[in-house]
């Protein structure tokens, strides 16, 4: 038998973990390659993938450049932002909805649904889209398909948005491995080549969430000892407050409310935010804006504009503050504060976190890749590829149970390591009870209409008996991902429990897996094809240059031996370039390239020979 | 298995905490769901649990209040419960006199806030001094195991507890 079909097939397929920042304003995705991790550039050549996505006339996605395109000639068809909406309900997002764009539709309760040219997704859907973008652009990277990643979100994150953002993820066809915090990510990163121990600070300031972290960096093990932030601030509100005083100002001078016109705003938009970034480097600057043959141009110094946003970045001040204190660290054993997220150029917040921290932040890494990068390391500690580092990240917000009264008894304190769990036992208040509710919530203060609901948990089948004779006991797992699942266990029989979850926001499961089916997409299939029609084009292209070759001079100075391996590898391309099995193609594409190397070299020699041959001197 | 036993350590009052740490460290890289990524389902539960019974046991082994707490737990004490024999009554009196000033300091009241900083300032060198005691009380248990001592660390971890709550009442931020 030919040796042909002893390929190790196993080696062309192994797939790459990637790691996902998905952010409010851009995305991106990285891996790890042999010498570290890397950005991976989307199929315009760009790092950042916009995170807006566009629904077409037909019904297709635009994302990312292209949709930022379609945001000003079609408004109602683009949607930005739409992290701001994961795993929150329509009450959460009312003050959102002046300032941004979104169109609510019908049976908004607990999960928001938007109306998007003419279809209706939810926020996890739109964000599947994003990452279905950069899955592609990973596989067209890497020449493989991907299926799993490590995905990024605000430390702050609650269990409803952490869970929305996995199931992004798997209607976008990804396998979760992890939700890793950004902040966190972000040490990964900025800890990777050097071998630090410490005290860091991570001021993280993004497009729409703050995040704040603490963490002993020892001997490769990232412990993080803080956390806190919050997850409805950041550069949108500095873009919101600019665009307010613009709207203001021709509102005057036009005599016209361009507010209610999504094409003049998205263009206004544009142009205060490209305002903000200029301040970030000159002194002042102008806000432009012209439409329908009107111009408006209005100057602002960097002055004006540290006086708008002080409130904004006065904002994170607090969180810092608390992370500290719950750190237990104090503040002049604080090694290094890195900044992440693209708000953290504005030199205000530079200022004003070197006076809360009383050290200089590091602003070397760029404060957009970060992340993804920190994402791809994590990524490689799952696959293995990475050894000796180990993230030890908290739960954010504490987790209790509605008790008497409308208390909250808390079970889990905040900052406490993830995994944690908690256990805590029920009985039955009345004879015959068959079953007990217990309402779960997030949140830090006494009651229950203070804290977040995150599901009520039915414990169902309890056997009949007297009040108070039943003993369950209940127990609460934080994962490492942050996200809470429950189990119940009947201690006089030993028996699991049956527990029914009902989110108070988010999909349900049987949602999530409709939308899967829905969109099972057939991006694998698509890029099977594409592999297949491209490995047989480069093999067509090297065909045709050997069989050209054959022709030359250089051919006939080749040895017997060489001639006869270059046959032979010709056939076995031709054996296999039928078949299906792109790697295989790929594989002998290569041996014949390995074999033919002697020939080009010859024939070039002679080339340029001949080339001087007929110069003349 | 009880906190102790995920560390390997007997049951006592005092612990040193670099130690612990150090244990901790070793033992997450050992049990972290990391490790266990491409494992089957079963496997990364497993160690899901276990890592949450380490960080349970870390979490309140490393703290001297939360630590001692359990070990009373573990001998049969019940914890939480206010006992009046274990607050004396002249703390009462300074407790209702902090409660006064408080609400003297909520209404605005010249003064107030320099009686709450008095008081912080005396509950805090209280705390101090009860965790002195405590060191003591440990150190003599950890020698005999004796259950008459829990008996008295008992006490004052419920005395501990009032003043703790006082102090921290005179921390809160008088912005309403």
């Amino acid at each position: 038998m030919d040796q042909i079909f002893d390929i190790d097939f196993g080696s062309h397929r192994k797939t790459q973990v990637i790691g996902i920042d998905l952010g409010t304003t851009n995305s991106l995705a990285a891996y790890m390659d042999l010498t570290g991790p890397k950005v991976i550039p989307g199929a315009d050549g760009a790092n950042l993938v916009p995170s807006i996505v566009s629904v077409t006339e037909d019904g297709e996605f635009v994302v990312g450049n292209a949709a930022r395109r379609l945001l000003i000639d079609q408004p109602e068809n683009t949607v930005y932002s739409v992290k701001r909406l994961m795993g929150r309900g329509l009450a959460d997002v009312k003050d959102e909805l002046d300032l941004f764009p979104f169109r609510i539709a019908e049976g908004s309760d607990s999960v928001i649904r938007l109306d998007i040219g003419g279809k209706t997704l939810t926020p996890p859907e739109v964000s599947a889209q994003v990452l279905l973008e950069l899955k592609r652009n990973a596989e067209a990277h890497l020449g493989a398909p991907v299926t799993q990643a490590v995905i990024t979100v605000p430390a702050y994150f609650n269990d409803a948005q952490r869970q929305a953002t996995k199931d992004a993820g798997r209607i976008a066809g990804l396998e979760v491995l992890r939700l890793v915090n950004e902040p966190t990510a972000a040490s990964l990163a900025y800890g990777l080549d050097s071998r630090r121990n410490g005290i860091v600070a991570v001021y993280d300031l993004g497009g729409g969430t703050f995040d704040i972290s603490i963490l002993r960096l020892h001997d490769g093990i990232f412990e993080v000892l803080a956390t806190n932030g919050d997850t409805h601030l950041g550069g949108d509100d500095i873009d919101n407050k600019l665009l307010k005083i613009a709207l203001e100002d021709i509102a005057t001078e036009w005599s016209e409310d361009l507010s209610r016109n999504g094409e003049a705003v998205q263009l206004l938009r544009r142009a205060v935010i490209a305002a903000k970034e200029e301040l970030s480097y000159v002194p002042f600057t102008h806000i432009e804006l012209e439409y329908r043959g009107k111009q408006y141009r209005r100057e602002i110094t960097r002055e004006l504009f540290e006086s708008l946003i002080k409130d904004i970045v006065d904002r994170t001040l607090a969180p810092c503050r608390q992370c500290i204190a719950d750190s237990g660290v104090a503040v002049k054993e604080i090694d290094e504060v890195v900044m992440v997220g693209g708000s953290t150029r504005i030199p205000l917040v530079r200022r004003a976190v070197e006076a809360v921290f009383l050290a200089k932040p590091h602003t070397e890494l760029n404060p957009d890749e970060v992340v993804a990068l920190g994402a791809a390391v994590q990524a490689g500690i799952l696959s293995g590829s990475v050894t000796g580092k180990l993230l030890l990240d908290v739960t954010p917000l504490s987790l209790g149970i509605e008790t008497m009264g409308g208390v909250v008894s808390k079970l889990i304190h905040r900052n406490s390591t993830i995994p944690a769990s908690a256990s805590e036992n029920f009985t039955n208040g009345v004879d015959g009870q068959t079953n007990v509710l217990i309402h779960v919530l997030q949140g830090e203060r006494e009651m229950v209409t203070d804290c977040r609901s995150l599901a009520r948990f039915e414990l169902k089948d309890i056997d009949p008996m007297p009040a108070g004779a039943a003993r369950i006991e209940v127990k609460f797992l934080i994962d490492a991902n942050g996200i809470l699942s429950v189990s119940a266990r009947d201690l006089r029989t030993g028996r699991e429990q049956t527990v029914e979850v009902k989110p108070s926001y988010g999909l349900t499961e049987e949602q999530v897996e409709a939308m899967i089916r829905e969109s099972v997409d057939k991006a694998e299939e698509d890029f099977r094809e594409r592999q297949i029609r491209e490995a047989r084009l480069e093999a067509d292209t090297i065909l045709a240059a050997t069989e050209k070759a054959r022709a030359n001079d250089a051919w006939f100075d080749l040895s017997e031996e060489d001639r006869n391996a270059i046959t032979t590898a010709v056939n076995h391309l031709l054996l296999v370039y039928h078949s299906d099995d792109y790697p295989l193609i790929r594989a002998k594409i290569g041996e014949l390239n390995d074999v033919t190397i002697q020939l080009a070299e010859t024939m070039m020699n002679t080339a340029v020979r001949s080339a001087l041959k007929g110069t003349h001197i | 298995m009880d906190y102790f036993e995920v560390f390997g350590l007997p049951r006592s009052l005092s612990l040193d905490g670099a130690s612990l740490q150090k244990r901790f460290y070793e033992l997450s890289r050992r049990y972290h769901p990391d490790g266990f990524a491409r494992a089957s389902a079963l496997e990364r539960q497993k160690a899901e649990e276990a890592s949450a019974e380490l960080n349970d046991a870390y979490r309140t082994l490393r703290d001297p209040v939360g630590r001692t707490e359990y070990l009373l737990k573990l001998n049969g004490f019940e914890i939480g419960e206010q006992r009046g024999s274990d607050v004396p009554p002249e703390l009462l009196e300074e407790a209702f006199e902090l409660n006064m000033a408080l609400e003297e300091l909520r209404e605005g009241g010249p003064g107030a806030e320099a009686a709450i900083e008095e008081a912080r300032v005396k509950f805090t060198a209280m705390l101090d001094a009860i965790d002195k005691e405590l060191d003591a009380l440990a150190a003599v248990y950890d020698a005999a195991s004796a259950r008459e001592g829990l008996q008295q660390v008992r006490g004052l971890l419920n005395r501990r507890r009032y003043i703790g709550n006082l102090v921290s009442q005179t921390a809160k931020p008088a912005v309403a």
